[in-house]
């Protein structure tokens, strides 16, 4: 179990937005991943996807780290930032925005209007 | 497998007594919910720790494979005013 943790610790610090997800960035297998995925993408963030479902252990280690029992969940900076209901809201308000500002990571601002435009 | 709306919703309020608790079956089928969940406890703590806290209130209930409720999106706010 520390073994999967010490995976867990070195995936999120090596990238710096980690998205453990049921799928994968180009195919996600459920709607809540599916839909994280997609900000980001439509986004054009560069990110690193995790495909919980390939691992057993990822897919609980995860939530143990985090102490968060969904999936999927995002980390930027090696911090957890939510899970599918959070980023929606952070992405719908403008956080998300900022956060991605403060971390001094690349997206692209017009994108993440849009998504707000058309979900306004 | 499946859960009443009102069972997540006794759940949320044995933790959270004073909370307004609105649970929504968005598919019909006992496995896709929403709830809305007000609570002044919620003041100053951010969106993690405020789900955190409803999330431990169902303690078990989302765990995996094995958990009775496969979905629940999740509203947390402060009371207003």
């Amino acid at each position: 179990m520390s073994d999967t943790k010490s995976i867990i610790d070195e995936t999120i610090k090596s990238h710096d937005v980690v998205l453990y997800m049921k799928g994968t960035k180009s195919m996600p297998q459920c709607g809540f991943s599916s839909r994280v995925a997609g900000v980001l993408n439509y986004m054009e963030v560069d990110y690193q996807d995790i495909n919980v479902l390939a691992d057993e252990n990822i897919r609980q280690g995860i939530k143990d780290y985090s102490d968060w029992p969904t999936i999927p969940q995002l980390y930027v900076k090696g911090e957890f930032v939510g899970g599918c209901d959070i980023i929606t809201e952070m992405t719908m308000s403008g956080e998300l925005d900022t956060m991605f500002d403060e971390n001094e990571i690349k997206y692209d601002k017009d994108a993440a209007d849009k998504i707000r435009e058309s979900n306004a | 497998m499946a859960m009443q709306a009102n069972e997540i919703e006794a759940l949320i309020k044995k933790a959270l007594p004073e909370a307004s608790v609105k649970v929504t079956d968005l598919a019909g089928d006992g496995n896709h919910y929403a709830a809305e969940v007000i609570d002044e406890s919620f003041r100053g703590k951010n969106r993690v720790q405020q789900q955190r806290i409803v999330y431990s209130a169902l303690k078990g209930k989302m765990d995996g494979s094995h958990g009775e409720l496969h979905a629940l999106a999740l509203t947390t706010k402060v009371p207003e005013g």
